[in-house]
């Protein structure tokens, strides 16, 4: 009885509490700020990625001391969640429930991401450039709040497929894929580009493996063994190394399509051995900073000089620090088309409307292109193939929009 | 510590649980429900490996088992939760139970590793049992509202439904430790032999013991994928293990109220850790660690009983 | 059939990996009666240390040497500084000091070095050996060879000097070595100074084919666990032995037991060893412990 009582006066007392006030404007911008929220992992498992966050946060830093956007300076929040999503779910409700930021950038990761995904679009808050190349960031229609930013796995996945009908008819395709959404996205993507006749014939293994996992020897040697003459390899750049110095080192020399995610020189090629990555074929669509071929391109050195001034203990090797430089960038090019109207449906539209946007650190003839139909910004890749010291861009820029 | 102290304690620490939801924000009331659910998974743990001596690594196994078994029928099968959380429980009894079995034949560190191995597969089978699991994508819910017309946000919902299953298991945890079975789980780990001499079931109780704390883990696991509203691979991975076992630890071993203190030490000080450095926020997290076991050896629970009885000790002058 | 013999050959060399590790956590325990969570990182840490020396100029022998000292000379210190105030604990409290130390050795590895992999010479040649058509990699040959070396010392050590005697003595009674004049916190510092060294071994040896990141030992610590449980963890030479059984096991049924592949076989593997627990409770060629009432 009593405890129905307290239970009584205490639910009494909350159907008084007054509502709280809403500003009228969008929460986190005032005149002279704009809050916008991250979560990265900067610790556990993954935190090889920590460095994007970091990287984005010393982007900010440039624009704010270049005086901002429009007068008004960045306040960028960040969070570690560990890549666990009930972390990311805690951080997400921080920033936008207790810290109040006006919109979510670059938020890392697809568990993480799926598992915010539904909170984001009931509370109507911008979640958008998020740090996965999953498919399903573009889906404008279901989910108006999120939008992705690289091309997505299944397009790249597709873009092997295009080539090896074109150029290798008598294909006998193996697999190695990251057994989780990211593998299986670009397994999904090359199993449509080739048709189901075509994948039944030419595909005679697949093989996953755990990022758990020590080594993928084992995969390698059965991979050799099914006779395969296109090696299809899907794999992070800890075992995309192992894979390429395995293979040279058995004797294997397969076409070997590497996927973007380890196209890196730095943290892929070089450790593997420039020899042994030699007729490597991938697709790009950011200059790879370790490449010499870019050595003297503007952009390159506009990137080092910024790496040097605002985030001098960030590593020049690390694709991932340009690829986060490309993502603020964008970021900054939606804030400045919203002007002095940063409400939240406002901050989506023009994220939406994105007109062949060129950003110094993608390839040539790159553009970005948003709508209100289409959440996906960047679209175009090339494809490329490694000579023994650069990535020797080839073919004509494959447009996943004009298909 | 007198009854009467601790029943004062207990009261007052379940009227500000009672009045928070007044206070604080629908997020901070997240976090406090997120604590409750590990309490609850703390406890489990807590009566295996601190009353009855069983080490467990492999508790975030129960732990997603229960959070799976409460998503999978919510999303397949549209059960309301309240049974997906029972369900939970009970799969889990039934589970632990049978793992206990074989798990008597191993003694201490074997039997950590034994479950640290179950822990270790557990993402892997999740995401090979992808039709029902749906994979490495995991499982999206929906937050239960308020039923009865109540004027209650969804969060502050389950902070109460967590609230009232925590406390009702807390109260049975506490009749069973405090009676014959309790004796009975106690002797085992202080004195198995001694305990089969005296007539005790050892292998029944050991296994009993076990099916019990994974049915508390499996609830909480189950909580929380109410609470998140969303289950994945990822979220159960062998650092939930760890951080369980840590949780208990640094709480206090054989102690109720210790899992009470685990849970808002899992809960809040990662987050304390990164607000220090993004840098290398696991090195602070670390040093916690570290600085915690070198104050309080056995746990928070054992620092406040050793400061109660010396304050107790000053305070009457008699008492030995 | 050549098939099967490659991924035997294959699955002997990543359990080579396993079998090295896990002999550092059985030494660990014989000598402290501690599972060191902490030992992988440890290991890491040690083969960074090796790298800069390398790096710097250092000729390998000389760095591999080297890092040996260090790492013996920071495992004496880990123990002493970061151990020793809760040695009289209740083990779980140690455990748990065991997996702060992890945590801040996984961070500040990469803090200093980031998290970018780097290639780990080996001292071995790079040409794979031939046997028809069967390849063997000449430095997972050297590793395991590198391994055997190591257990041999380590069994020399314990079996016929006074110091192997007196720190197992001080581990598996304290109190009656106490009494017999031996100085048990120091044998527990010498018992963590040589895992770190072993540990150091089982990196150097570990990263010319995992490449070296901060988190390279997390997957190999887990099945140099299971390889010393399977081995049982009072026996060196069951660890190694468990590691190359846990190794090629792992990879005929990747291979042949198709329903399962590639995406179970750390669960089946896992699962195989709790059966032998089972039947063998310490271990394949663990001593049974026996209890005084």
């Amino acid at each position: 009885m009593l405890r129905r009582t307290i239970l009584s006066a205490l639910l009494a007392a909350l159907a008084l509490a007054p509502a709280v006030t809403m500003a009228a404007d969008t929460p986190g911008v005032t005149a002279t700020e704009i809050k916008i929220g991250n979560t990265n992992p900067y610790s556990g498992p993954a935190s090889a990625y920590g460095t994007i966050g970091k990287a984005l946060g010393a982007y900010f830093k440039k624009v704010n001391e270049e005086g901002g956007i429009n007068g008004r300076k960045i306040n960028y929040v960040t969070y570690d969640d560990a890549y666990s999503p009930p972390k990311t779910v805690e951080m997400v409700r921080k920033l936008v429930e207790q810290d109040q930021v006006a919109l979510l950038f670059q938020t890392l990761g697809t568990p993480t991401n799926t598992a915010i995904h539904k909170y984001m679009n009931q509370q109507k808050v911008p979640h958008i450039f998020v740090a996965t190349g999953a498919t399903k960031w573009n889906d404008p229609k279901n989910h108006a709040w999120t939008m992705g930013w690289q091309p997505n796995y299944q397009t790249e996945g597709r873009i092997y497929a295009n080539y090896i009908l074109k150029n290798v008819p008598d294909a006998k395709i193996g697999i190695l894929y990251q057994n989780d959404d990211y593998g299986k996205d670009y397994r999904k993507g090359l199993h449509d580009g080739l048709g189901e006749a075509a994948a039944k014939k030419m595909i005679v293994m697949e093989q996953t493996y755990e990022v758990t996992d020590p080594t993928i020897d084992s995969q390698i040697v059965n991979l050799k063994n099914s006779g395969a003459n296109v090696f299809f390899n899907v794999t992070i750049p800890k075992f995309a190394v192992q894979a390429i110095k395995k293979a040279h080192d058995i004797g294997w020399k397969p076409l070997h399509l590497l996927n973007n995610v380890s196209s890196s020189l730095g943290t892929t090629l070089k450790p593997a051995g420039l020899e042994a990555s030699k007729g490597l074929i991938t697709a790009l669509y950011m200059k790879e900073i370790t490449d010499p071929q870019w050595k003297n391109d503007k952009g390159y050195l506009d990137w080092v000089a910024w790496m040097k001034k605002y985030y001098p203990e960030g590593a020049l090797d690390d694709q991932a620090n340009a690829y986060a430089y490309s993502v603020a960038q964008t970021l900054v090019q939606v804030l400045k088309q919203c002007g002095n109207d940063l409400s939240r449906e406002n901050i989506m539209k023009q994220a939406a409307s994105l007109k062949n946007l060129e950003l110094p650190l993608l390839l040539p003839g790159i553009k970005i292109n948003t709508s209100a139909t289409d959440f996906a910004p960047i679209e175009q890749e090339q494809l490329a193939r490694f000579d023994g010291e650069r990535w020797v861009l080839f073919g004509e820029l494959y447009d996943a929009a004009k298909r | 510590m007198t009854p009467r102290a601790r029943a004062v304690g207990v009261a007052a620490a379940l009227a500000v649980a009672l009045v928070l939801p007044l206070f604080v924000s629908n997020f901070r009331l997240f976090q406090f429900t997120q604590v409750g659910v590990y309490a609850i998974a703390l406890l489990g743990l807590n009566v295996l490996t601190g009353y009855n001596g069983q080490i467990s690594l492999g508790h975030g196994a129960f732990y997603a088992l229960g959070a799976y078994t409460t998503a999978i029928m919510i999303d397949r099968w549209d059960v309301p939760y309240p049974l997906t959380i029972i369900a939970a429980g009970v799969l889990c009894l039934v589970a632990g139970f049978l793992f206990g079995i074989p798990a008597l034949r191993l003694e201490g560190l074997y039997l950590a590793l034994a479950t640290f191995a179950l822990a270790l597969a557990i993402p892997q089978i999740l995401k090979y049992f992808e039709h029902w699991t749906g994979g490495s994508q995991g499982i999206v819910l929906s937050k239960p509202n308020a039923p009865w017309g109540l004027k209650l946000s969804p969060d502050q919902w389950l902070y109460f439904v967590t609230l009232g299953v925590l406390v009702a298991l807390f109260v049975l945890a506490r009749n069973l430790l405090a009676g014959r079975t309790g004796r009975a789980i106690v002797a085992i780990r202080d004195n198995p032999i001694a305990a089969q001499a005296m007539g005790v079931n050892t292998a029944l109780y050991k296994s009993l013991t076990f099916g019990v704390s994974a049915a508390y883990t499996g609830v909480a696991g189950g909580l929380s994928a109410l609470v998140i509203a969303f289950v994945a691979p990822d979220a159960f991975n062998v650092f939930l293990s760890i951080t369980l076992l840590v949780g208990i630890v640094i709480g206090g071993l054989a102690s109720i109220s210790g899992a009470l203190f685990g849970a808002l030490f899992i809960q809040f000080v990662p987050n304390w850790a990164q607000d220090i450095s993004k840098a290398a926020p696991w090195a602070i997290y670390g040093v916690f660690l570290i600085l915690f076991m070198y104050v309080m050896p056995r746990g928070i629970a054992g620092a406040l009983r050793l400061a109660l009885a010396r304050a107790g000790r000053r305070g009457t002058g008699t008492r030995a | 059939m050549e098939i099967f013999f490659q991924q035997v050959v294959s699955g002997l060399a990543t359990g080579g990996i396993y079998g090295s590790v896990a002999l550092a956590l059985v030494m660990i325990y014989q000598a402290t009666d501690v599972v060191n969570y902490a030992q992988g990182e440890m290991a890491m840490f040690s083969t960074y240390i090796a790298w800069t020396l390398i790096n710097a100029g250092v000729p390998y022998w000389w760095a591999f040497f080297g890092t040996l000292v260090i790492s013996f000379v920071g495992g004496v210190l880990l123990e002493r500084v970061i151990i020793r105030p809760v040695e009289s604990a209740p083990i779980l409290t140690i455990v748990i000091v065991c997996i702060g130390l992890l945590v801040i050795l996984n961070s500040v590895a990469g803090w200093i070095y980031s998290y970018i992999q780097k290639p780990f010479p080996s001292p071995f040649p790079p040409k794979p050996i031939m046997l028809g058509t069967v390849v063997f990699g000449a430095h997972d040959l050297g590793a395991i060879g590198v391994t055997l070396v190591v257990l041999a010392l380590l069994y020399a050590f314990f079996r016929f000097t006074t110091l192997g005697l007196a720190m197992r003595a001080a581990a598996q009674n304290p109190v009656s070595s106490r009494l017999c004049g031996i100085r048990v916190g120091w044998m527990l510092a010498i018992g963590w100074g040589l895992a770190a060294m072993v540990g150091a071994v089982a990196g150097m040896m570990v990263a010319p084919i995992v490449f070296l990141d901060p988190n390279m030992m997390a997957g190999i610590l887990i099945y140099a666990f299971a390889s010393a449980t399977l081995g049982g963890f009072t026996s060196p030479g069951g660890a190694v032995v468990g590691g190359l059984i846990v190794g090629v096991i792992e990879n005929l049924v990747g291979t042949y037991v198709h329903f399962i592949g590639t995406e179970l076989k750390l669960t089946v593997a896992l699962a195989l060893i709790l059966i032998v627990l089972v039947f063998k409770p310490s271990g394949l060629f663990g001593r049974a412990t026996i209890h005084r009432v």
